[in-house]
């Protein structure tokens, strides 16, 4: 029934027999073996223990998963490599449509059975980055212009202030430092909160970051999405409210979703207020003015302003009205997460520059602090990329041929921004619990 | 710890006469107490009450203040002693048996020596002791802590101490600087400002994840400021790691040593004890047999509960549900006893309407024979209980969770009209879900819909499916019996009319024919007797009218 319809289930795409123009294998081929930043993801998954100095786990990359999504969507779990030329061959080789990235386990995961033959239950995820997956399919009763899988840029702001409020929450209130934030090639964002501490952190301390930024709680049952108690709100949703949200909801969002426009869309809205009077008074206000709206002021923020008025005025006193402004920004603006990637270890996510299949565009990396700036229907995409790379001809300089792409800009944001400071960071940490051990060891033998 | 038969002479505990402070034990090491064997038991069993009562306490949704009412009187209900030095000892020892009872989980050695042998050794069995396990850790934490605030702030003091805890309150220029984000913490948990504590402890967030999930402290570069009434939960979360890490000892000594020196006296006792609370496994099938997709419908109007039902009827309308909404509705139909196949041949007849065939095959189909134990760690898993999806926190698009919690009051009204709840007993279940009485909400819609007490009330959405199941087949039963009562009893009218009509009475019997006669003689006898009334009533009904005839005419004159 709806096979050539493009269903989205949970984050897969519906079947389709052809290939877009902007993806097929052969050039899925060239991308790999030419563009593809082999050498930095091996970099970043190694965190400093490439072998170079003595205090370095020589098996860290090679307990790492990855898995590939194959032609036909063929899926292959618990793939492992030992160093850089294994990963690179592996994935000239396969040339994977996915590559998805697993925890760090306790064994190699592609001997995982003959550990398992060994009796003892050691196969189990140890490490692995804090990671948080933002999905605009989320938002689709909060946005008009486009819904499922399809994101424009009126909508594609709530994903910019998304990364602002999360972004600042993880540096400011969790002290983390190494966070990579990544276009998920379609209608999302990835990120990669990669400090050693949030490496190694359980799962009951992941959830409780996840929780800590869980301020929707609707599901499909209960309009009222976010309720918000106490008497003034805790300051880091006091902080996300008044330096982002409530800014980007009357500067950006009435107007470019048409809020309160019309009123199937204001009733969505006056059903958020607890108090019967209340929303009559403003309904009958507007029904009204829709004749008379004037020409010079949007009709949205002039309706707001007379909701805001009226909810502030303190004319009605139901209980809880006073947050209701607040809580209407909330359920407009604030992040949705899917808490169940960040809850766990175990969960997999698609690896920074793969190239998503559907769309043909590559996951960049997103500079978080100018996030506003990006715009993801100008992202790479493969067939772009290729061209590009016909018209430069073939002249390979030190760093590969990427350079001289679109994707530059993109593999050089990646490292200055985020690999760098992270191995270096490793490096210290290396070197600080070496010389620790060192010490300690020492210690022992002069005793 | 030595345990002594109950006949041996006891000695005095002589170390516990000073009762000092009524302090918290932390339970550090086992006490070189002695036990009478029937106390062993008997304090055990006392304890598993107090956990017990803890555990649908939080599975009714009670608030911190109600649990901590509720804790106070258990404890005071089940942990008494006659002697006032020995209550004490019953915490320390109940404790430790528990300890011995619950320490069981997954041995992967034994493990895989019995998978050799017996190929077909259930997984079920493990992953049952690992849940039991877990209870008790959340149980023992929940208990201390609500012990924890009762005390008063000297005793809780000594009991920090104990703990050693690694950090220091903040000082006063820490302090100052950060007051004014500690005050709005404080205030959006809704205490009042003036009462806000000056006594702060900064410690690492990753220490205190119940207060950060409920952003109730204010974080500030990885440091999370727990004020002195919150450092409970820092303690709580130490004691259930220092628990945990026990536990796993605890384990491996009775594996060791114990349980094959204590094979007749206390491994019979600490058996039987784990098996006491269990509560039925659910995840095999009961008595009622399996469920067939042909008829699965029908089961689905009478006898699913809400949570399911919506799941089900969601299924149908979208032919598609998240990972939550399938989990949740799959091994609840597992447990229904619907096999891997039908599973499997339901789950694709929904999905390959919407994602198709081949993609089910590839992307869903492993996920349930997953769910059935049959791939990965071939764990199978069990039906979720009332408190696991009265707990869940399902997102945008998600259908799963506890209707009763989770739907917003006119949805839930909207349901429960559907299921044919009338207003009445609405109001009685919208009431319970206000107070946050899930479950008893549930047992009241259950209730309402079969028309009967249901006493135990609602734990575990399979104990509603097979409550309501039986009493479905109660009611089916006697139905039947009526109808094969009433179907005898006018077969024997219809043969018997026949036998007065003459016909059909070669099979009788002598003594049959001989009270068929009698029965026809008296009917006979009867007929005739009103046949002959009749005609005596017709004789003098004409000799009157020849009186009145005659009283009537004069007499003829002679002239």
């Amino acid at each position: 029934m709806a096979r050539e319809d493009e269903m989205e289930i949970d984050g897969y795409q519906g079947n389709e027999t052809t290939l877009p123009h902007e993806f097929n294998l052969n050039y899925l081929k060239l991308y790999y073996g030419k563009l593809f930043p082999h050498s930095d993801l091996f970099k970043w998954m190694s965190y400093g223990n490439d072998g170079k100095h003595p205090g370095c786990d020589p098996s860290y990359l090679s307990r790492r998963e990855f898995s590939y999504t194959l032609d036909n969507d063929i899926y292959v779990r618990f793939q492992s490599f030992h160093n850089a030329a294994e990963l690179e061959n592996s994935i000239k080789d396969k040339c994977p449509f996915k590559i998805d990235i697993g925890p760090v386990y306790s064994v190699d995961p592609s001997k995982r059975h003959a550990y398992a033959q060994s009796g003892d239950n050691v196969f189990t995820p140890v490490e692995r980055e804090l990671i948080f997956d933002i999905d605009i399919s989320d938002y689709d009763d909060v946005r008009y212009c486009c819904s499922g899988a399809d994101v424009c840029l009126n909508c594609w702001p709530l994903m910019t202030i998304a990364i602002k409020v999360i972004d600042t929450a993880l540096r400011d209130d969790f002290g983390f430092k190494h966070i990579l934030w990544v276009f998920s090639g379609r209608r999302g964002v990835h990120c990669w909160v990669c400090d050693g501490k949030a490496r190694k952190l359980t799962n009951e301390q992941r959830s409780s970051i996840a929780d800590y930024f869980r301020v929707y709680k609707g599901n499909e049952n209960s309009y009222k999405k976010v309720s918000l108690t106490g008497h003034v709100l805790h300051p880091f949703l006091a902080g996300a409210y008044s330096e982002v949200l409530k800014e980007f909801f009357e500067t950006k969002l009435l107007t470019s979703q048409n809020l309160l426009s019309s009123e199937e869309r204001f009733e969505k809205i006056l059903e958020m207020i607890p108090d019967q009077s209340a929303t009559a008074e403003l309904r009958g206000k507007w029904q009204e003015n829709r004749r008379s709206s004037s020409a010079k002021d949007d009709i949205n923020v002039v309706r707001w302003e007379q909701l805001k008025q009226l909810l502030q005025s303190g004319k009605y006193k139901a209980q809880r009205l006073h947050r209701c402004v607040e809580e209407i920004v909330f359920s407009f603006t604030y992040p949705r997460l899917d808490m169940e990637v960040s809850k766990h270890m175990n969960h997999l996510l698609k690896a920074p520059f793969c190239v998503h299949p559907k769309t043909g565009r590559v996951c960049v990396p997103i500079n978080p602090n100018h996030c506003e700036e990006f715009d993801p229907t100008i992202v790479p995409t493969l067939s772009q990329l290729l061209e590009e790379l016909n018209r430069e001809g073939f002249t390979a300089d030190v760093d590969g041929e990427w350079n001289k792409t679109s994707l530059g800009s993109a593999i050089r944001l990646f490292r200055s921004l985020f690999l760098q400071p992270l191995l270096e960071a490793c490096k210290k940490d290396i070197e600080t619990s070496y010389n620790a051990k060192l010490k300690q060891s020492k210690d022992l033998h002069s005793w | 710890m030595q345990v002594f038969p109950s006949n041996t002479h006891r000695n005095s505990s002589s170390s516990n006469d000073a009762v000092s402070l009524p302090t918290i034990p932390l339970y550090r090491s086992a006490p070189p107490l002695e036990v009478r064997l029937e106390e062993f038991e008997s304090f055990a069993i006392d304890r598993l009450r107090v956990l017990k009562g803890i555990s649908d306490g939080l599975s009714r949704g009670k608030k911190p203040e109600e649990m901590a009412t509720l804790v106070k009187d258990l404890w005071k209900a089940n942990m008494r002693h006659q002697h006032a030095s020995e209550v004490l000892n019953k915490d320390i020892i109940s404790h430790f048996v528990l300890r011995l009872v619950y320490c069981r989980t997954y041995e992967p050695s034994v493990f895989y020596v019995f998978l050799f042998y017996f190929s077909f050794m259930p997984f079920k069995h493990f992953t049952m002791q690992e849940e039991l396990r877990k209870w008790f850790l959340s149980m023992e934490s929940a208990l201390f802590r609500y012990r924890f605030r009762e005390q008063v702030p000297e005793a809780q003091r000594v009991i920090m101490e104990e703990f050693d805890l690694p950090y220091k309150a903040t000082s006063n220029v820490e302090y100052e600087s950060v007051k004014e984000k500690l005050v709005q913490v404080a205030r959006s948990l809704g205490q009042n400002s003036s009462t806000v504590d000056a006594i702060y402890y900064k410690v690492p967030f990753e220490e205190v994840p119940e207060l950060v999930a409920g952003r109730k402290v204010f974080l500030s570069q990885g440091w999370a400021y727990v004020a002195m009434n919150q450092v409970v939960s820092l303690l709580a979360t130490l004691f259930r790691s220092q628990l945990s890490k026990a536990l796993i000892l605890t384990n491996r000594k009775w594996t060791s040593s114990i349980r094959e020196k204590e094979k007749h006296r206390l491994a019979p006792i600490v058996e039987a004890l784990s098996s006491s609370y269990l509560g039925p496994d659910y995840s095999q099938p009961r008595e009622y047999g399996e469920i067939s997709l042909k008829d699965i419908d029908q089961v689905v109007k009478s006898s699913f509960p809400l949570c399911m039902r919506h799941l089900f009827e969601k299924l149908r309308e979208d032919h598609h549900l998240k990972h939550g909404g399938r989990m949740q509705l799959g091994l609840f139909l597992k447990g229904v006893g619907l096999n891997l196949d039908d599973a499997l041949a339901f789950w694709r007849a929904e999905f390959s309407k919407k994602v198709g065939l081949e993609k089910f095959e590839k992307e869903y189909a492993y996920n349930v024979r997953h769910s059935y134990g049959k791939e990965g760690k071939r764990t199978d898993y069990t039906p979720f209980s009332c408190q696991k999806i009265i707990s869940s926190t399902p997102g945008a698009g998600d259908q799963h969770g506890c209707p009763y919690r989770h739907f917003s009051e006119e949805n839930l009204r909207a349901a429960l009209s559907r299921m044919g709840v009338n207003s009445r007993a609405m109001e009685d279940v919208m009431n319970k879900v206000r107070n946050r009485h899930y479950q008893l909400a549930c047992t009241l819609t259950f209730e309402a819909i079969h028309g009967t007490q249901c006493d135990a009330g609602i734990n575990h959405p399979n104990q509603y499916f097979s409550d309501s199941q039986k009493i479905f087949q109660q009611k089916e039963l006697s139905s039947q019996q009526e109808y094969l009562k009433l179907k005898a009893r006018y077969e024997s009218l219809q043969r018997s009319q026949r036998n007065l009509m003459g016909e059909d009475l070669g099979p009788l019997s002598s003594k049959e024919l001989e009270s068929l006669e009698r029965q026809l003689d008296c009917s006979l006898k009867q007929i005739r007797s009103t046949r002959t009334q009749f005609m005596l009533d017709q004789l003098s009904d004409l000799q009157r009218k020849v009186h009145d005839i005659g009283s009537r005419v004069p007499y003829p004159r002679f002239q």
